[in-house]
């Protein structure tokens, strides 16, 4: 690659070549994209949408709407990963025997660095804020988080992040070096093109909003939670995402200071992790970890929490060992930060340094099989309902437990020697990351979506979904497995030993499958929107649930509880239903609300435009698209106005409506 | 009910919540703060006097200055940030304990870390001694 | 199965049945998490830092042939940059006294003061890296400057935006009066303000003296 390229005054290093012509594959993606694009925006014309999605959507601090706001965010994103999944796995499964392959090496190594980059940052991590978002509030008896504008401009910078990564597939490239880019790899001198560049600054923006939203939401379980609600009384859901808010809070300017350096780095010359100079690369590693491992729990720790929900509903009884729960949560989340090393034994840290990080990995696998245990023992003599969200929790046990314990082989250094960096170790995180995380939230989203949209989806696509997923993961992963021990690295292009073939074409087989799984769910969605009348649930608690979120209606109107409840037990609204709670149907007040606004989505803009500027050297995009963006935030501080009332007519009548409706359903069934 | 009445009550809890200690908050006195800067720019001055001044062994120097630097930081803490158990319902004191537990994580975790990567891996390194 | 009576006492009428709804709703005015709010923001900000000293403490011995800090700090000058902060930290205090007592002129004028000494900071930072740049030690020199620069740079920094924080909210005081939403910014201004003061003494320790003991 020839990078020597003239950087003009007004566009940087942005010019013709920057576009990626000479790739098919690209300019027929581009092709699509633009039609597609294009189609939507006509049809949102067409039907006169701005102004509602404008006013309803873009500029909406009601946590429910930012919530799905991120699972679409996730969604859309999941199936751009996934087609570089699709497309890594049809290149080796092909490049054997001389052949290349269809992809070149220089686009071939963006596709594995945007897979996990993207699966991480802006599938996983949108959507289980998406789900904290989305229930926190409700589960706590809450009307909103504690800083609603924030949760507004957090969401919008997750989505600028993304922006840029989408956006580097048609305007120059994205990095070559892994999901983690290491120096010097990552440095100019190997990576002199935009590619860095681009991934810098997507994780850096969508990061403000990823700590963010973690302050706000500890803030909001710590500050909001009802009259009534200890801290041993909080539903398990929101004990982790407490920890998992927690460890964002604590981990991700850990991330922001690294790739800080990293772009003094490549932007000023400075030689923090350059091979001369008192540079050391390897310092990188080590403090990238310290934020890496954490990350891990970040993701997988709300979905312990939905896991914890969807098995006490569907067995039909208390979870068994809450305090253990908690507790193990909690060990988890401080222990998370004593293992990072376990991710580059085999930099040489020596013995002493990789046996106590080898000890301490193992014991965190205490903690976790705690939680197994009470998972089981709550199922045990339980009346279980085998509804999808549980039978996605099944699934999860079996597949997790597995990955589990092929990453207690990973702990033990010597082991790790041989496996390091093999395919054993993409199976075996894969094992954990698609059987716990993905797992845990198409769970969830199964449980969560009549409360969300009022309807249920429907079962039949879901189950072809299912076993899709399960069988096609087996199948994609177990020959991964094989490899690792047959000395397969991670990231190869090429093959030439024909013996690994088989298990390649099988592995492939198994993407087709979990493709058709995929496929599956989407038309499961569909299905469920055309059908929802028959599907619709009026109770608002339609999987006769234990928590507070199922107490109001679905969906919940903007203040979520009419009147704010009280609770005397954890498992709330089982407590209450079982006391003969009746609902209120009269005496409202009006209620403070938090008003909607257009700040955070202009900040984040701005922000999209300084590190635009940035990636292609347009200095003095840079400079002014900056002092915009503090001018206004500036600005936004002199708006004192930021909230309204709902009247108590207004909610009376909302009420009535849905005691009308809770009548004829009953009436209906009766 | 008129817009009013909202404002009205919106601004007596806002009077109320303006400057009470019901949340734990403490503001300090002209006397504390004098305090609290007497004694900073005693717990400055000596570590500035002990190094430039050079009059004890540099090991020991550097020991005595660290342990003037985390006094300073506490007296900071009380008399400046007015850190008190019970503000926030206390969840600022634990806040700020399992930050300075996650601080020495990673900056002890990363000294010792790297000293040993440096110690097996530097090419500099004496060979001989190896194997 | 019969339901364990685990009643909260809180919350029970007369009769001793439970009640599930407050008589009067639980009042979250605008800005009652944001003290708590901007003390976890600050706890952050403090890994970046604690970053930063990780990395000076690993690189700050690799001077790559150049100058090391016996060649660079001069100690006396540090000192004064530390009385301006220490000023300004305690004038920040009078400062939020005032507004405790409700007097809008007299807040204005130690902020203003308060101000006048983060720019005299300011001021002697800048001076200081001027002056080593001149000698050829700039940040890209060796790993040791590298992590002395982003580290003392970012403390700069922060007092930097500390400083237009600092203009706005007296604007804005200026505009509203000491009303609550403009004394909780203050108050949040004032732990900003404390909390850069906390990370220079770690900074004239760990990166000036410790640098001079080596």
């Amino acid at each position: 690659m020839t990078v020597e390229h003239s950087t003009s005054p007004l566009l940087g290093r942005l010019n013709w070549e920057s576009l990626p012509f000479h790739e098919p594959i690209l300019v027929a993606t581009f092709a699509v994209v633009v039609i597609g694009g294009v189609g939507m925006l006509g049809l949102i014309t067409r039907y006169k949408l701005w102004g509602y999605l404008w006013k309803e959507w873009f500029t909406t601090v009601d946590h429910k709407k930012i919530g799905i706001m991120y699972m679409i965010l996730g969604l859309v994103m999941f199936l751009r990963g996934f087609a570089d999944a699709v497309m890594m796995r049809l290149q080796q499964a092909m490049a054997f025997g001389g052949s290349e392959g269809y992809l070149n090496a220089h686009h071939y190594d963006q596709i594995f660095t945007a897979h996990g980059v993207i699966m991480i940052f802006f599938v996983a991590m949108p959507m289980i804020t998406g789900l904290m978002n989305y229930l926190v509030p409700l589960q706590i008896g809450a009307r909103d988080v504690s800083f609603p504008f924030l949760n507004n401009f957090s969401f919008w910078m997750t989505t600028m992040g993304a922006v840029l990564v989408m956006a580097s597939l048609f305007i120059g490239e994205f990095a070559r070096t892994g999901w983690l880019a290491y120096p010097p790899l990552s440095g100019i001198g190997y990576s002199p093109g935009v590619g860095v560049d681009y991934y810098i600054w997507a994780l850096q923006i969508a990061g403000v909003g990823t700590t963010l939203s973690g302050i706000n939401l500890i803030a909001t379980i710590v500050k909001m939670r009802a009259p009534g609600m200890g801290l041993m009384k909080m539903p398990v859901f929101t004990w982790t995402s407490l920890c998992a808010n927690v460890l964002i809070v604590a981990s991700f300017p850990i991330l922001t200071a690294t790739l800080v350096l990293l772009s003094a780095d490549r932007y000023i010359g400075t030689n923090f992790f350059t091979n001369d100079f008192g540079g050391n690369p390897m310092m990188y590693v080590n403090l990238i970890w310290i934020w890496g491992h954490p990350e891990v729990y970040i993701l997988i720790l709300p979905l312990f929490g939905v896991f914890s929900e969807v098995t006490s509903t569907f067995s039909g009884k208390k979870l068994f060992g809450y305090t253990s729960m908690v507790y193990a949560t909690v060990v988890i989340t401080i222990l998370s930060y004593l293992v990072w090393l376990h991710h580059f034994f085999t930099m040489g840290s020596g013995a002493s340094v990789n046996s106590f990080f080898g000890i301490t990995t193992m014991i965190i696998s205490i903690p976790t099989g705690a939680k197994l245990f009470n998972w089981l023992f709550t199922m045990y003599r339980g009346r279980i309902r085998f509804e999808l969200p549980m039978m996605w929790t099944v699934a999860f046990m079996l597949t997790f437990v597995i990955g589990g314990m092929t990453g207690v082989m990973l702990a033990v250094p010597p082991a790790d020697f041989v496996l390091h960096n093999s395919l054993f170790l993409i199976a075996h995180f894969h094992n954990v990351i698609i059987g716990g995380v993905l797992f845990g939230l198409f769970a969830a989203i199964n449980y969560w979506w009549p409360k969300a949209f009022g309807f249920r989806l429907e079962k039949k696509w879901g189950l072809v979904s299912f076993w899709c997923w399960v069988v096609g993961f087996w199948m994609a992963f177990m020959p991964l497995y094989v490899l690792g021990f047959m000395g397969v690295t991670r990231r190869m292009r090429v093959f030439d030993d024909p013996a690994y073939q088989i298990w390649f074409v099988i592995a492939g087989v198994g993407v087709a499958i979990i493709a058709v799984g995929i496929l599956a769910m989407l038309i499961q969605f569909a299905v469920s929107i055309i059908h929802r009348d028959k599907l619709r649930d009026e109770t608002g608690d339609p999987w006769h649930g234990r928590t507070l979120e199922w107490a109001t209606s679905s969906p919940p109107a903007d203040y979520n509880f009419a009147k704010t409840p009280i609770i005397h037990d954890g498992d709330a609204w089982w407590d209450m239903k079982a006391r003969g709670y009746e609902r209120p149907v009269g005496g409202f007040k009006a209620i403070h609300m938090p008003a909607n606004t257009g700040a955070g989505f202009i900040l984040s803009v701005l922000s999209l435009i300084v590190g635009f500027a940035l990636i292609w050297y347009m200095w003095w995009l840079a400079a002014a698209g900056f002092a915009a963006l503090i001018g206004y935030a500036i600005f936004h501080t002199f708006n004192y106005k930021r909230d309204y009332y709902i009247p108590a007519e207004t909610v009376q009548a909302t009420e009535d409506a849905r005691t009308q409706a809770l009548a004829a359903a009953a009436a209906t069934q009766g | 009910m008129s817009a009013e009445a909202h404002n009205e009550h919106a601004v007596t809890h806002d009077d109320h919540h303006g400057d009470d200690h019901a949340d734990g908050h403490d503001h300090g006195t002209y006397r504390s703060y004098l305090i609290g800067f007497a004694l900073s720019v005693v717990l400055t001055a000596i570590p500035f006097w002990l190094v430039m001044a050079g009059v004890l062994a540099p090991q020991l120097t550097g020991l005595i200055i660290t342990g003037f630097a985390v006094v300073q930081i506490v007296v900071h803490m009380i008399f400046f940030l007015h850190m008190n158990h019970r503000s926030e319902g206390g969840w600022n004191m634990l806040a700020l304990i399992f930050t300075l537990v996650i601080v020495v994580i990673a900056v002890a975790g990363s000294v010792w870390v790297m000293y040993h990567l440096n110690t097996n891996m530097m090419p500099t390194h004496n060979m001989q001694g190896m194997g | 199965m019969s339901h364990a009576p685990t009643l909260n006492p809180e919350y029970v009428d007369e009769t001793g049945r439970p009640i599930f709804h407050p008589a009067e709703e639980p009042h979250h005015p605008e800005g009652h998490s944001t003290m708590l709010g901007f003390w976890m923001y600050l706890m952050s900000d403090c890994l970046i830092f604690a970053i930063l000293f990780a990395v000076y403490a690993v690189l700050g011995g690799n001077y790559a042939a150049g100058p090391s800090p016996k060649d660079l700090f001069d100690l006396p000058l540090v000192a004064v940059n530390t009385s301006m902060l220490l000023f300004s930290s305690i004038t920040y205090g009078f400062a939020m006294l005032a507004m405790y007592r409700n007097r809008v002129a007299q807040t204005q004028a130690w902020l203003a003061i308060t101000g006048l000494f983060g720019l005299c900071f300011l001021g002697i930072e800048l001076y200081e890296f001027a002056h080593m740049i001149h000698l050829g030690a700039t940040p890209q020199r060796s790993g040791f400057l590298s992590a002395f620069y982003i580290l003392v740079g970012t403390h700069g920094l922060h007092v930097t935006f500390g400083c237009i924080w600092l203009v706005t909210l007296m604007v804005q005081v200026a505009q509203k009066g000491l009303i609550p939403a403009n004394r909780r910014r203050l108050m949040c201004l004032s732990l900003f303000w404390h909390f850069l003061d906390v990370i220079w003494i770690g900074v004239f320790t760990f990166v000036y003296l410790f640098g001079m003991l080596r």
